[in-house]
């Protein structure tokens, strides 16, 4: 399925992106509340990304092997994944590190996801290690042929590391360019870093000029030049089979995670604001309808954690288990 | 008789003929060289990657991920050492999805001293690799179990580290233990499958019709039956503690010798069974020699039959030192030798309680 990157999204695509945007939002602010509760040992998420996560995740081509997308996420990514229709309770009950965590069984901190019916990596606390592994799924999908891309996504902090050059390197091999879409969220930060006076590049996506990867810096934070901005580098790497570097710049708006106290700030730019004022000046929703949206979201979740909060944790008896595994699942055993 | 670098090759020859492996990479492992040390001379598979170990593995791990089987090389060791978060991702990916993913990898690495490889080509892996849970790890003493442990790594659905040691990529079969299926002597065999010098751009091998040979992950092999004492080894020094062995049964002193072939899982029964029964234990092998693996073998050994033991569990490991030094002198005196070998097995079988 093509999609036209120009194409200006209709009213009906602007409420479910806006609906998503919210509840992704209510979520990071919900698994904030449970790790100040005492429900989670750590919290680290995307609130502030929202507007270029949930486009992302509405566009990704969802499913498990080569001729779906790939996707080697790092940890602020829960808005994408509630695009793509995940369930927002999951994200509750990894934080709780319940043993009905789907993704890791309690075992992996909150916002480190690994489903594999849609092709989406586990996510390793480790700056950077997915982009050495973008490359080979890449591979893989292009012997596959088809529109299946490996999309890799990361902070523009850990641009800094070996492995960023890594998959710039692999991925634009004369002898084998691969269909890999890196995308760096530039926050401007590295936990209590800033990146002004780390980096001497004036853009992350610069980078990518000297290995002949097209390239290019959006702001992040208008979901709708985001949508257009995904959509079209998407096409370009689904089609050529080529690499493609998107910077997106985006805010922070708790900071790095509960290591920096994961309190609001108030000096960025809040990309839901901008865009329900948008959508209200434009009267495809008003205020009330906003409000009313958020405050379900809110209830819902508040409830899903009461119920999250009573799951069982997992056995110390456990630990042993899926070490090893006895089926090659991912070549069909 | 194949020397251990051809079993390597017709074994990833048959991986990729059999066993569905699609890609054997690394530094140099496709044409023109086909590797460091010949292992990947003729296979369709084999390419050359960037001179990136970090992507090596990553690639590695993503192209299993999507499915492929593959093999890649990490030219020595000494160079895996930049990549030891990726191996820790790789053994995790079914532990930390909670069993949700695999990934059917082999990691290849020429490993430890005896080429005379100075202090960053004579570095062993085993204390670091066993320190990295969720891989299983292989390790040859001869051309044959080479072969044969190398597919079991190739078929297996998780992440396997194959550890060649260096000294013995030139040894050959001894007699009796071939790979079958080789009808031809040594010299007849190169010229089938060992590229020529020069130009190799219109050389094509020709494979002889080896079978597949399985080692069941986890079994070591009793290479030498013994009543004194039990010396338990792999890689370089296992053909040493089979010949030190030997020379001291003319000194009425037998000693068992335990090949362990597998570190990750290892066969604990195996080790177990024969020292019960000779009530003394020397673990050899040429790692450094603190937090060795050796020391965790003879933990075990201290903790579950001490009441039984004859004389204290012994470790002869390399000396604690940063890496090994090139002159002669330099490398005998860093890792064990047949004398100090010798030594330590006539010590250990003297030793009464």
């Amino acid at each position: 399925m093509s999609i036209d990157p120009n194409a200006p999204l209709t009213n009906e695509q602007l409420i479910k992106l806006h609906s998503l945007m919210v509840q992704g939002r209510v979520l990071e602010e919900r698994l904030i509340q449970m790790y100040k509760q005492g429900d989670g040992y750590f919290w680290i998420g995307g609130p502030g990304e929202e507007a270029f996560n949930v486009p992302l995740g509405m566009l990704i081509h969802k499913g498990q092997g080569p001729e779906f997308d790939y996707l080697h996420f790092h940890y602020r990514q829960s808005a994408t994944l509630l695009a793509m229709g995940a369930d927002p309770v999951d994200a509750l009950r990894q934080m709780k590190n319940t043993a009905t965590d789907p993704y890791s069984g309690g075992r992996n901190f909150g916002g480190h996801p690994s489903i594999r019916k849609w092709n989406i990596v586990p996510v390793a606390s480790t700056i950077e290690t997915q982009y050495t592994m973008a490359p080979g799924t890449a591979m893989a999908q292009k012997r596959h042929g088809g529109r299946g891309i490996t999309i890799v996504t990361g902070g523009d902090a850990g641009t800094a590391e070996g492995d960023f050059a890594t998959c710039l390197v692999w991925s634009s091999r004369p002898m084998e360019p691969l269909p890999v879409l890196m995308i760096v969220t530039n926050n401007k930060w590295g936990i209590s870093t800033a990146a002004a006076p780390q980096h001497g590049e004036k853009n992350v996506a610069d980078r990518g000029r000297a290995f002949g990867i097209e390239c290019k810096t959006i702001d992040g934070n208008d979901p709708e030049v985001a949508w257009r901005e995904i959509a079209s580098a998407m096409e370009y790497v689904r089609t050529t089979r080529r690499p493609f570097l998107l910077e997106s710049i985006v805010s922070r708006l708790y900071g790095h995670s509960s290591a920096s106290g994961a309190n609001p700030v108030t000096d960025e730019a809040d990309c839901l604001k901008g865009f329900e004022a948008r959508l209200e000046a434009r009267k495809i929703l008003t205020r009330e309808q906003m409000d009313s949206l958020r405050q379900k979201f809110t209830d819902e979740l508040q409830l899903a954690h009461r119920r999250v909060r009573e799951e069982p944790q997992p056995d110390g008896k456990t630990i042993y288990d899926h070490v090893f595994q006895t089926r090659d699942l991912v070549r069909g055993g | 008789m194949s020397s251990m670098i051809q079993a390597v090759r017709m074994a990833l020859h048959v991986a990729e003929e059999r066993h569905g492996v699609t890609d054997i990479f690394g530094e140099d492992v496709g044409p023109p060289l086909g590797g460091a040390f010949t292992a990947t001379q003729g296979l369709k598979r084999a390419w050359n990657s960037p001179l990136d170990e970090r992507g090596i593995v990553g690639t590695s791990i993503g192209l299993g991920l999507a499915g492929c089987r593959n093999v890649a090389e990490i030219q020595f060791c000494d160079y895996a050492f930049n990549t030891i978060d990726l191996l820790k991702l790789g053994g995790m990916m079914s532990w930390a999805s909670h069993g949700d993913w695999n990934c059917p990898i082999t990691i290849m690495t020429p490993v430890g001293s005896g080429i005379r490889g100075s202090i960053y080509h004579s570095h062993s892996f085993d204390a670091t690799a066993t320190h990295i849970h969720g891989w299983k790890i292989a390790m040859p003493s001869n051309p044959k179990d080479a072969y044969a442990l190398l597919l079991s790594c190739i078929v297996d659905p998780n992440p396997c580290m194959f550890l060649i040691p260096k000294a013995l990529m030139r040894s050959r079969a001894a007699p009796g233990e071939e790979i079958p299926g080789i009808d031809v002597d040594d010299r007849g065999l190169s010229k089938l499958i060992d590229a020529p010098l020069g130009d190799r751009s219109k050389w094509t091998p020709q494979w002889p019709d080896t079978p597949d040979l399985f080692i069941p992950v986890g079994e070591a092999a009793t290479v030498r039956k013994g009543r004194d004492l039990t010396v338990v080894s792999y890689g370089r020094t296992l053909p040493l503690c089979v010949k030190a062995a030997d020379s001291l049964a003319a000194e009425g002193i037998e000693a068992e010798v335990i090949d362990l072939r597998w570190l990750a899982p290892y066969d604990w029964e195996r080790i177990k069974e024969s020292v019960k029964r000779t009530g003394r234990a020397l673990f050899v092998n040429e790692d450094t020699e603190i937090t060795n693996f050796g020391e965790h073998l003879a933990r075990r050994t201290t903790e579950e039959f001490f009441y039984e033991l004859l004389a204290p569990p012994k470790v002869l490991a390399g000396a604690a030192i940063p890496g090994i030094g090139l002159a002669d002198n330099l490398e005998m005196a860093s890792v064990p030798q047949l004398p100090s070998i010798t030594q330590a097995m006539r010590d250990l079988a003297a030793s009464k309680p």
